[in-house]
């Protein structure tokens, strides 16, 4: 199992370096969209509310981007069959996927985070970083697993583009309203309350089921 | 044999979705604030109800088409779904009235029971375009039923999500039956039962009918000679193949 | 990771490699196979003509556990397919019509990739990518070879870690008459292993035969020891 899911990463990995079609994709997708917001909204600096708003829809957004192309190349080069006729077990590339996408999204974040600090939010980024990376850290595994499971569903369909957002943006909405509920007092002006608990609870339940939920079904989605 | 009992169902829907209008036109009081814009509750609550439930049944079926890849589990999975949808646009629409009725809009953010069903029916919404996306039979109604069983556990979760979002709740009848004065929770009850009987006699009435469809194909297959691969046009319902020929019984 | 490729379970004694009896297998309505039933014993080769769309392609698939069969018995290697389909997995080599290789990765990474999959040291990558003449050129993405090298890297994907079975769907294909020469001893007769081969070619076809099995609209129209046919029966059935 650990020796696949190795292997998988590994070609995840090789393939997005050789293509870089993912993660700088995403990245330049985030910051184009926080210059679209400053103007949209005519705002020099955002905080709070508004802020978490604003970060989370464009990750979500920027994420989708990363969905999308999750599993093009298995589908179309073969890979699928390639995988579905070695010995191993099926599971291996859920995890495989999940990593890869859990991966993209916080190589992101590393430029889409600061980016947002710099163009946008009004209050200083540099305090509140140690909680907001807990918040994006339980959203992004949510994103992973739903994300996987969606982009698989989607993929062999004939309108995959379409039908991966579809899926993938409902799903998420909790994902969204556990992220900017948490994230939004660590952005507010002035004074930092404290982390809200419950809502890093609701996230990480979330994942949880839907980590299980991906496990039990992704089987089936890899048979013909 | 999916026509069994069909009738009798049929009466009994008409039956008591005739008590149930009779209760709320004229037995249930006139609620103090809202007035008779009130009664559209008897239905609008109901009907939500079913389509949930509906949509955690499809879930269910899906899963026990998967374990057994009986093409039968698809087939009522899909029934439960779609007719789901049905009930959840007319949810919708009854929720929307109801909204502008008594807050002067025709949607409001702050009542989470509203919000999610939103949610769920914009998920629910991409079901048949999955299905139509998917060509091969068999995958079409494997990755359906992935898709129900995901969306099925979606349905409380996404309701505990939005209600944990919203601070602000509606002090409001919606709340539960317990509060009800005792005329109006029995005119909900009978109302309630008499949208469980619609609906289960619509989806009788579509499993039947798909039923007796691919029951005409086969014969007519069966006419044409062995050989008359009439393709179907593409489709987002499913559609029983293997056990139409075996329904026929015998053979000349 | 060093590790030659054990067979996961032993397989029956003097089992044939192949036993199908009354298989069958439908897109929809759409009969792609219906009830097919041969035996093929261990090492010999079985090829299978048809004009296309005659489910040859199916046939090879339902064999290489990619697809289920919808009705009859299935065994490949001693496993019933699909309730055992896991076991026959890692002991049969597929080359299809797609050389399931990643276009953007070399042939080299492509098919450690497999090696790793497969339980298969980088030794045995580097031995099968000489014996296809490729080791020059593994460096480079796949997406760059022409048509008759990727195939000859499919077929080194194919045989990496030693099957006992091989599914063949036009294995000539793309490739010249010295390609055809240097992935003989691979996947050539000289292979020694079980082999299943869908075929255009007549005369080539029958001259690797022990069986033959002729498929059209999906049923057996022919099954016959290579022997017993003419190449003019075989033309017979694409008419």
């Amino acid at each position: 199992m650990r020796r696949t899911v190795g292997a998988l990463l590994r070609k995840e990995l090789l393939v997005e370096l050789r293509t870089l079609e993912s993660v700088p994709g995403m990245s330049l997708f985030a910051v184009t969209t926080f210059v679209v917001f400053h103007f949209a909204l005519n705002r020099n600096s955002v905080d709070g509310d508004l802020a978490a708003g604003i970060l989370w829809v464009t990750l979500l957004f920027a994420a989708i981007l990363g969905i999308n192309r999750l599993f093009v190349a298995d589908a179309d080069q073969g890979g699928f069959d390639g995988f579905l006729l070695a010995p191993v077990d099926r599971s291996a590339m859920l995890i495989a996927k999940v990593a890869t996408l859990l991966a993209y999204l916080l190589a992101f974040e590393i430029v889409a985070v600061p980016a947002f600090g710099l163009l946008l939010l009004g209050p200083s980024l540099g305090k509140a970083m140690p909680q907001l990376l807990g918040v994006l850290a339980l959203g992004d595994l949510g994103v992973a697993v739903i994300g996987t499971l969606v982009a698989a569903l989607a993929v062999r369909t004939r309108a995959r583009d379409l039908l991966g957002p579809l899926l993938a943006l409902p799903l998420l909405v909790p994902i969204v309203i556990g992220g900017a509920r948490a994230s939004s007092p660590l952005l507010a002006l002035g004074h930092h309350t404290a982390l809200p608990g419950r809502w890093l609870v609701t996230l990480g339940l979330y994942d949880l089921v839907f980590g299980l939920i991906a496990y039990a079904l992704f089987d089936f989605l890899l048979e013909d | 044999m999916y026509g069994k009992g069909l009738r009798a169902l049929s009466i009994s829907t008409v039956v008591a979705m005739a008590a149930a209008l009779g209760l709320v036109f004229f037995y249930a009081p006139l609620e103090a604030e809202q007035g008779f814009l009130q009664k559209i509750f008897y239905l609008h609550v109901p009907m939500a109800i079913v389509a949930l439930c509906g949509f955690v049944i499809g879930g269910l079926l899906a899963i026990q088409h998967l374990r057994t890849r009986d093409a039968r589990w698809d087939m009522r999975s899909y029934v439960a779904i779609h007719m789901s949808l049905i009930f959840a646009v007319a949810t919708l629409i009854t929720g929307s009235i109801w909204a502008k009725g008594s807050w002067g809009h025709w949607w409001v953010w702050n009542e989470p029971t509203l919000v999610s069903f939103l949610i769920v029916f914009l998920l629910y919404a991409t079901y048949q375009p999955l299905r139509f996306a998917i060509e091969d039979p068999e995958r079409q109604s494997r990755y359906a039923s992935v898709f129900a069983v995901t969306a099925g556990a979606f349905v409380p979760m996404n309701f505990i999500a939005v209600r944990l979002s919203t601070a602000y709740l509606h002090p409001r009848v919606l709340g539960g039956t317990s509060n009800l004065p005792g005329s109006m929770a029995f005119t909900f009850m009978v109302s309630l039962v008499a949208m469980v009987l619609l609906y289960a006699t619509l989806c009788k009435y579509e499993l039947t009918a798909k039923h007796t469809r691919a029951q005409v194909r086969a014969l007519r297959r069966r006419l044409s000679g062995e050989t008359g691969t009439a393709r179907r046009g593409r489709s987002a319902a499913p559609a029983l193949t293997a056990s139409a020929p075996s329904a026929v019984g015998s053979e000349v | 990771m060093i590790s030659a490729p054990a067979p996961t379970s032993a397989p029956a004694l003097d089992a044939p490699a192949l036993e199908l009896e009354g298989l069958a297998r439908h897109f929809g309505e759409r009969e792609a196979l219906s009830g097919v039933s041969l035996t093929l014993a261990e090492g010999q080769t079985l090829v299978v003509f048809g004009p296309n769309g005659a489910g040859k392609t199916t046939l090879l698939r339902v064999l290489a556990t990619l697809l289920r069969p919808h009705s009859g018995r299935v065994t490949v290697l001693g496993c019933s397919i699909p309730d055992q389909s896991w076991a026959a997995r890692g002991r049969l080599g597929l080359l299809g019509h797609e050389p399931l290789l990643y276009r953007e990765l070399t042939a080299k990474e492509n098919l450690r990739f497999h090696a790793r999959l497969h339980g298969v040291s980088d030794e045995r990558v580097a031995e099968v990518l000489d014996a296809v003449a490729i080791s020059a050129r593994s460096g480079e993405p796949v997406r760059n070879l022409s048509r008759g090298m990727v195939q000859r890297v499919a077929v080194a994907r194919a045989v990496l870690h030693e099957p006992e079975l091989l599914l063949l769907d036009e294995p000539y294909s793309n490739l010249d008459p010295a390609a055809i020469e240097l992935v003989a001893p691979l996947i050539g007769s000289a292979s020694a292993r079980t082999r299943v081969i869908c075929s255009h070619d007549p005369g080539g076809g029958l001259a690797e035969a022990d069986v033959v099995l002729g498929l059209r609209d999906g049923r057996a129209v022919m099954l016959a020891r290579a022997g017993e046919v003419q190449s003019d029966q075989i033309a017979e059935l694409y008419r």
